[in-house]
């Protein structure tokens, strides 16, 4: 056993191999600049500058990769298990719209004001109807995905394809309600609920102009990590995720454990729904629905569901979204360029998976067990 | 063993090609709508400034689709190009931008890293909060949004203009209903909102004040770019005898080409889409966003701002001020029509004529607009309309 701590190779491999594959599609992404008439090396370094260049550039970077961690969590968690879940777009949908309705029942009394509600507030304290934003924006996300994981474990119904169609369901809902019973008259061409009072919105941090969303991205992913990789919960789901007939018979709950993880998976995402209501747009409306839950998929994949790397993953992916901008506009290149980047960042990075175990250097070396002379006694690594 | 490091399974290859293109297919964070035709107006337009003029006025320009869309971003594009080319005057853009915090840091890095000393903002989603956050922190640069948004109190760096289109689409309907056999009209809305149901509204006003028993069906597809929708519902009006498509969705692109297909008349919108439709494009209100950006242009290059009070903080305008125009006219417009819409015109210029004239129903046959009353377009009573005129089938919510 001692031996696991000194297993550095096998963890370097984890390191390298995402590092190189990064590696490749830059090297492949300059290549395609070129075939554009534009100097990779250029635009490397813009792509540099604009992302991790300065502090103010780096705010940027965060900014953005603030709700992509909570969605990744959707995807990374659930995989864990061995489930594919890709709902993470609806979760945070419906996260907005919980947060939204307890935001305003806790500011005016009712999701639907009237004027006369609408003139004073109900007084509570800031910090109060954060919470219950948080809470509501946390439970309507989590019961979303629990449902995913519900119709997986006792209809047998494939959660991918489940949680993928769940995603539509959530956003013709955030349409309906919007445009219908939770529609504010103000608001005649962009329907939205009635605005969250700006006293009751989440600011940002400090003098930076990152909001809140970053610390609870970062908390999330800590603590999804810690759950997974140091509790007796975290290894029962492993267990299950590695094989589940096995996790049976070792009786585990797999169902309960099943409706936990898509629960708090959901919750994640439902949490990055709630930032973007109650720190970005104040309400909610169908701008929330902006590629963040999709986005996560991807973090998820890269970070291999592993949380604390979907943090790292989710601010590499901030810098490259926020290089985007400058590559249109300094280079004259058009908005896609940042896709091909990112597609190919991302191709690069899933074939690369068939790479682990194929290098011997990876390999811890072959340690000769102690007294008896036989150099080359098998260790199983 | 040594050539099985480059072996990649089958299987994965599969996974990874379909996983790429899911995404791709999926993901809205980084471009609304990914078809981008190249043939149309991409000018870069960074190459404006003129060396003797002095340091030129940087304006940057964001969309919140591809430019080239063939809809209301392309409409803003042109506008763009056609300032792009003045002395003095350099323009950045950036296309694609979500209405999220995504827009705040496009203004800031326009500002700060292209030293852009005027925003544009051309979606209508840009304004709050995004608009009103960014321009609390440069107070010095101008931030201009193209809408009605626009409020007494507001920070005075803050300005927006406006098209109204209303008449365009009076005289588009008086088209669409001379060009039209059967007298039935589809059209394909995006949203039973306010701006929308004035485009309808209009449209068949205009419509009827040549044919008083014409028809119009509308179909709401529920939001602004979902062209599987679009396309559907055209296909279905075509199927049930409807020959005059007319449409207000974010990109017609996909409407204008399905009418053409299917052998129907098409009336566009925002931008011109002849080259989409050879055979059946009637014609379309078209933004004229460059009559604007050049008269902003004007302003500033004589010193005024909407900071020093030079420049109003609104502009709305419609046909009489050229902010808003006709598209090039297809070869169903025959020459007694274009006479028709000729005349229409000069009077809804000089004031003679208006598109709404009371008595006005809508379709359940209750008065909206008495006898008697007339209301210009840029009456603040109809930036409440909700209701769908009379003779159009469809519902509001």
């Amino acid at each position: 056993m001692a031996l696991s701590r000194s297993n550095w190779r096998s963890r370097s491999e984890s390191v390298v191999i995402p590092l190189a594959a990064l590696m490749v599609a830059l090297v492949l992404f300059g290549i395609f600049c070129m075939f554009g008439g534009k100097n990779p090396f250029a635009v490397y370094a813009a792509i540099f500058k604009t992302a991790f260049g300065s502090w103010n550039a780096f705010q940027g970077t965060l900014l953005r990769a603030a709700p992509l961690m909570l969605t990744a969590l959707c995807t990374a968690l659930p995989a864990r298990l061995g489930l594919m879940v890709i709902g993470n777009e609806g979760a945070l949908v419906l996260g907005g719209l919980g947060a939204a309705a307890v935001g305003l029942i806790l500011s005016y009394g009712s999701i639907t004001p009237n004027p006369a509600q609408l003139q004073t507030t109900l007084g509570l304290a800031p910090t109060v109807v954060q919470i219950g934003m948080a809470l509501g924006g946390i439970i309507a996300g989590g019961i979303w995905i629990a449902i995913v994981g519900a119709l997986r474990h006792y209809r047998a119904v494939n959660e991918t394809i489940s949680s993928l169609l769940m995603n539509y369901i959530a956003i013709a809902l955030l349409n309906h309600l919007v445009e219908g019973p939770w529609k504010d008259p103000a608001s005649l061409n962009k329907p939205s609920t009635f605005p969250i009072p700006e006293l009751y919105r989440l600011g940002n941090i400090g003098s930076t102009r990152i909001h809140y969303g970053l610390i609870y991205g970062l908390l999330a992913c800590a603590i999804a990590y810690f759950l997974i990789q140091h509790t007796t919960f975290g290894f029962a789901a492993r267990t299950a995720g590695g094989n589940v007939k096995a996790a049976r018979i070792a009786g585990l709950p797999v169902g309960k454990l099943t409706i936990i993880i898509c629960f708090l998976a959901g919750s994640c995402a439902g949490l990055a729904g709630m930032v973007e209501v109650a720190a970005v747009q104040g309400q909610a409306n169908a701008s929330i629905v902006a590629g963040y839950g999709y986005a996560g998929i991807l973090v998820a994949f890269i970070a291999r569901y592993n949380a604390l790397a979907a943090a790292v993953v989710a601010i590499l992916l901030g810098g490259i979204i926020n290089s985007g901008g400058a590559l249109q506009r300094s280079f004259g290149m058009p908005d896609a360029t940042v896709l091909v980047f990112q597609g190919l960042v991302f191709l690069v990075v899933l074939y690369s998976e068939s790479l682990y175990g194929r290098f011997k250097i990876f390999k811890e070396p072959e340690i000769p067990i102690a007294p008896p002379p036989v150099p080359s006694a098998a260790v199983p690594v | 063993m040594s050539n099985r490091y480059i072996y990649v399974p089958r299987r994965q290859v599969i996974r990874g090609l379909l996983a790429t293109a899911a995404f791709g297919a999926t993901s809205k964070l980084w471009t609304g709508c990914s078809s981008s035709p190249t043939d149309t107006a991409s000018t870069s337009g960074t190459s404006g400034a003129s060396p003797d003029a002095g340091k030129p006025i940087t304006i940057g320009f964001i969309y919140n689709a591809p430019k080239a869309d063939y809809g209301w971003n392309q409409a803003h594009a042109v506008g763009a190009a056609a300032i792009a080319s003045m002395p003095g005057i350099k323009i950045i853009e950036q296309e694609s931008v979500p209405e999220t915090k995504e827009v705040q840091e496009v203004m800031r890095n326009m500002i700060d890293q292209d030293g852009a000393t005027v925003v544009i903002a051309t979606s209508f989603g840009y304004f709050d909060p995004h608009v009103l956050e960014v321009a609390k922190a440069y107070p010095d640069v101008q931030f201009l949004h193209c809408g009605t948004l626009w409020k007494e109190g507001l920070a005075k760096n803050i300005g927006s203009f406006f098209a109204l289109v209303d008449e365009g689409q009076y005289l588009a309907g008086r088209i669409a209903a001379q060009a039209s056999k059967g007298g039935k009209i589809g059209f394909v809305g995006a949203k039973p909102i306010n701006p929308v149901l004035r485009n309808i509204n209009s449209f068949m006003l205009g419509a009827r004040s040549v044919k008083p028993d014409i028809k119009m069906q509308v179909i709401f597809t529920g939001d602004w770019s979902l062209p599987v929708k679009e396309a559907d519902a055209t296909n279905s009006l075509a199927d049930q005898g409807f020959d005059v498509i007319a449409v207000h969705v974010d990109s017609p692109k996909v409407v204008i080409e399905t009418a053409e297909k299917r052998g129907l008349l098409s009336s566009g919108f925002h931008s011109d889409q002849s080259a989409l439709a050879p055979k059946g494009y009637l014609t379309g209100t078209v933004y004229n966003w460059g009559t604007i950006y050049k008269n902003y242009v004007e302003l500033f290059k004589a010193g005024k701002t909407l900071i020093n009070g030079g420049v109003k903080p609104q502009y709305i305008g419609g046909i009489a001020e050229d902010y808003i125009g006709l598209a090039t006219f297809g070869p169903a417009v025959t020459e007694p029509i274009k006479k028709d819409v000729e005349a229409a015109k000069a009077k809804l210029v000089d004031g003679s004529a208006v598109v709404y004239k009371g008595a006005i129903k809508d379709n359940a046959g209750a008065v909206k607009i008495p006898a008697g009353k007339t209301y210009k377009v840029t009456a603040p009573e109809l930036t409440k309309m909700d209701w769908l005129a009379e003779g159009v089938s469809g519902k509001t919510s």
